[in-house]
């Protein structure tokens, strides 16, 4: 059975006159990986900080199980930023024992397990990491907490294939039973086969939501050629060459 | 294992086929134990819900039998694996042909490529 995980209700955030997101309106049940998909600057970034409480909505409503962000919310939801946050003059062992105090859900077994199976140890400097290990590292201590909602915004930026599939499977493998993963990212091709559904963001509003598979049936096609098509712009003449 | 899927097609389809292609070619064999339906998706780098429900299909069609100890196994009756094994062996037949007829080759000249590939003087 569907259990409702969370709930956006007519959700508006604006910086300055301009709108990051309008009128969202999305409800995302228990067991779903999503993909929240768009461009650069249409509005996912955006939306992971609001349902993890990093900022306010200036109107509308968000709950996770029933509660507005805050620290209930907090303690069941992980959430992975689009940035290095570690401060990376610690050592991995500190990383642990700072996760683990501040959240009752992590289990830090797991995370070791993770962390050996790349061979990095408790005694290793953060600084000192190559830039994908630093991404890995992030994405271990993220899933090796046993949450209700995974928050993983653009999880694969800029990492090798090899990295890319590492934190795939960790994903896959990790996430707890009937947790939810969303999934922001605009490298689609690269997440598509995991995720249950895609939801579009197109300036700041939902513009398609669905199933995957349902996509590839209809269309023929992958997610990955509807989105670009979607989201095609006409490249504007050169001026120039006028 | 490499499962190559294919984006621009549903993937939960192309799941079942090569489930069955490995119950089939007795890749996992009569009784044998099927892995968790995490390590199966984490293999094949897909979301578990969509291996969850070809594994579902592969149940429906008789292959794969939960039983409550033992989890999720292929099922023992021979004769089931052997049917679907048939129907693949038919398909690729039937693919092999319309290849041959397409290069333009006649009936017996078929037959004679097959019977030298097969190193027989009688087929």
């Amino acid at each position: 059975m569907s259990t409702e995980l969370l709930r956006l209700k007519g959700i508006s955030k604006r910086f300055g006159n301009k709108y990051a997101l309008k009128d969202i309106d999305l409800e995302i049940e228990e067991g779903r990986i999503v993909g929240l998909l768009g461009p650069n600057g249409s509005g996912k970034t955006t939306m992971m900080k609001l349902i993890n409480g990093l900022l306010s909505p200036d109107s509308g409503e968000i709950t996770v199980r029933g509660e507005h962000p805050g620290p209930y919310t907090k303690s069941v939801v992980s959430y992975l930023p689009d940035r290095a946050y570690i401060a990376d003059w610690m050592k991995v062992k500190d990383l642990l024992r700072m996760f683990s105090d501040f959240y009752r859900d992590f289990n830090t077994e797991k995370a070791l397990n993770m962390l050996s199976s790349l061979g990095i140890s408790e005694n290793e400097r953060i600084k000192n990491m190559s830039k994908g290990n630093k991404e890995k590292v992030q994405l271990i201590m993220v899933m090796s907490r046993e949450a209700s909602l995974y928050l993983l915004d653009e999880p694969i930026g800029g990492v090798d294939p090899a990295a890319r599939d590492f934190i795939l499977k960790t994903i896959i493998t990790n996430y707890s039973e009937n947790a939810t993963v969303i999934i922001s990212t605009h490298l689609i091709s690269d997440v598509e086969k995991i995720l249950d559904e895609a939801i579009f963001l197109k300036e700041g509003k939902i513009v398609r939501r669905e199933n995957v598979d349902d996509i590839r049936d209809r269309e023929g096609r992958s997610v990955d050629q509807l989105f670009r098509e979607e989201f095609s712009v006409s490249v504007p003449a050169d001026k120039e060459a006028l | 294992m490499d499962w190559k899927l294919d984006e621009s097609l549903p993937i939960r389809s192309q799941l079942t086929e090569r489930l069955i292609s490995l119950i089939a070619s007795s890749r996992y064999g009569p009784g044998d134990r099927i892995p968790s339906v995490r390590d199966l998706a984490s293999d094949a780098g897909v979301n578990p819900n969509t291996m969850q429900r070809a594994l579902c299909e592969l149940e429906d069609m008789g292959l794969v039998v939960t039983n409550r100890t033992a989890g999720r196994c292929v099922t023992e009756d021979i004769n089931i694996i052997d049917s679907f094994r048939r129907k693949r062996a038919r398909e690729q037949t039937e693919e092999f042909l319309k290849k041959m007829s397409a290069l333009g080759l006649e009936r017996n000249e078929i037959k004679s490529l097959l019977k030298e590939a097969l190193g027989e003087d009688e087929l």
